[in-house]
């Protein structure tokens, strides 16, 4: 049986792990490659990078750090931020990480998205959504540019067009959520796994074990992308999977 | 010496680090005569069969692989490095693979989410050198939507259910060849690379 997953997400700035608070106000969290070991030794199904910076500032990712941890993390995983040409796609991929996962650049250039996952094939093209609920939209609107920026789109809509498109999975946050430490958005989430037929990893709130199962359960999301929680060392990865276990969840143990 | 064969297809630097995790002399390689003259082969790959094959052809590597093969060079063949093993592939249509396995790459039938990503268990349906010290039932990390099936069922040494239960692991003798990533699956599957090791230089040698 395929099992639900549990993703550190390793948020990274000049080389640092970092995670804020809504996107803004942020603290230092570790060595990034330290951190990625550290995390496969504990039974992380896989890793996400983002430079959450990097639209913002426009900067490359970091090909540096995806060499040195290819060469010593044999799990999945995935690097974004500031991602948004095949050229870039190919070299990170080149540098050892498994998916890339691009968020403001398929807002502003949709055929990136069909591009790349003809190219280098949709199982490593993770589109990234940021969303938050938004009253006049009846909806979730998508926003870009680091959770920075309001677009026109309404998350449900987008990602099936992202779906239609090509990608392999969606990596979505709740820009309400995210940092709260008060769960996920189960609402948001289900909505959006429940009109995709691809796996759907659920972003921002984790604050506590319970909150990881409902959106496993309740959100119907494939996999649990979890920062601080497991940075701050509140929760082991173990404690984590043998409390989904007991719920009965299927995970890796 | 291993040579990865390096057709252009991805993620070729993981299989190398998870060899010479073992510290096995390894080179990646487009060159038929690194092939030929390898100790062992390891055929990665993600993407398009169709497009691996015209990669392989256009690089003239198809017939050393199989001169390889033939004089009994172990090879381990990864992913779509499996499903190129075969003799066609419904995601290819009109594409010939290598043929060096009897039998066709099929569409995975099931409701459930394609591509199939994640990690999944392994039934071991027979004893086999490449699935030494690993239990039944471990865990791998899957990404594909596609499978090989050989004409000749006792070639499958591994099955996992994702909806359908499909021949994940395949044996034909000096020719192993799985479906999942054991270069991204943690410690069982550095365990596939030290057996494939173990099979070309024998037990704790140095290699």
């Amino acid at each position: 049986m395929l099992t639900k997953r549990i993703i550190p997400c390793l948020d990274v700035k000049d080389g640092r792990v970092v995670k804020g608070t809504h996107f803004i106000d942020i603290k230092d969290a570790g060595d990034p490659v330290e951190l990625a070991e550290y995390y496969d030794k504990e039974g992380a199904d896989e890793l996400v990078f983002l430079d959450i910076t990097a639209s913002l500032e426009k900067r490359k990712t970091i090909i540096e750090l995806v060499e040195k941890t290819a060469s010593k993390v044999f799990i999945p995983f995935t690097v974004g931020g500031g991602i948004g040409s095949i050229e870039e796609i190919k070299e990170i991929l080149r540098a050892g990480a498994d998916k890339v996962s691009i968020n403001t650049q398929a807002v502003r250039n949709p055929s990136l998205v069909r591009e790349a996952s003809r190219v280098f094939g949709s199982q490593c093209i993770v589109i990234a959504i940021d969303a938050k609920w938004d009253e006049d939209m009846n909806g979730w609107r998508v926003y870009i540019n680091g959770g920075t920026k309001p677009t026109n789109l309404e998350a449900v809509a987008w990602a099936k067009e992202v779906e239609r498109l090509g990608a392999g999975e969606i990596l979505l946050t709740s820009i309400d959520t995210d940092g709260t430490q008060e769960g996920y958005d189960i609402k948001l989430t289900r909505a959006v796994a429940e009109v995709v037929n691809i796996p759907v990893i659920a972003s921002g709130g984790a604050g506590r074990l319970e909150h990881i199962r409902d959106v496993l359960k309740d959100g119907k999301a494939s996999a649990a992308l979890i920062a601080s929680l497991l940075h701050y060392k509140k929760h082991t990865i173990r404690e984590i999977k043998e409390y989904l276990k007991k719920e009965g969840i299927p995970v890796r143990l | 010496m291993i040579t990865i064969i390096d057709y252009g297809a991805g993620n070729l630097f993981s299989v190398r680090k998870a060899l010479e995790y073992f510290d096995a002399k390894v080179i990646v390689s487009d060159n038929p005569t690194d092939i030929l003259k390898a100790e062992g082969l390891v055929l990665p790959g993600v993407g398009a069969f169709g497009w691996g094959m015209n990669l392989l052809e256009e690089k003239k590597l198809c017939r050393a692989i199989r001169e390889a093969v033939d004089k009994g060079t172990p090879l381990l063949g990864v992913c779509l490095g499996l499903q190129l093993l075969f003799e066609e592939s419904e995601e290819s249509p009109n594409v010939r693979g290598l043929g060096i396995i009897n039998g066709k790459v099929r569409k995975l039938q099931t409701s459930l989410p394609l591509p199939h990503i994640g990690w999944n268990q392994v039934k071991i349906l027979r004893d086999t050198p490449i699935f030494k010290g690993i239990k039944t039932e471990s865990f791998f990390y899957f990404v594909h939507s596609y499978y090989g099936e050989p004409i000749d069922e006792e070639l499958v040494c591994g099955e996992t259910n994702y909806g359908i239960t499909f021949p994940s692991a395949i044996c034909q003798n000096n020719i192993f060849a799985v479906q999942f990533h054991p270069e991204k699956s943690g410690k069982e599957g550095l365990k596939i690379y030290k057996n494939f090791l173990g099979i070309i230089y024998g037990d704790n040698t140095s290699y």
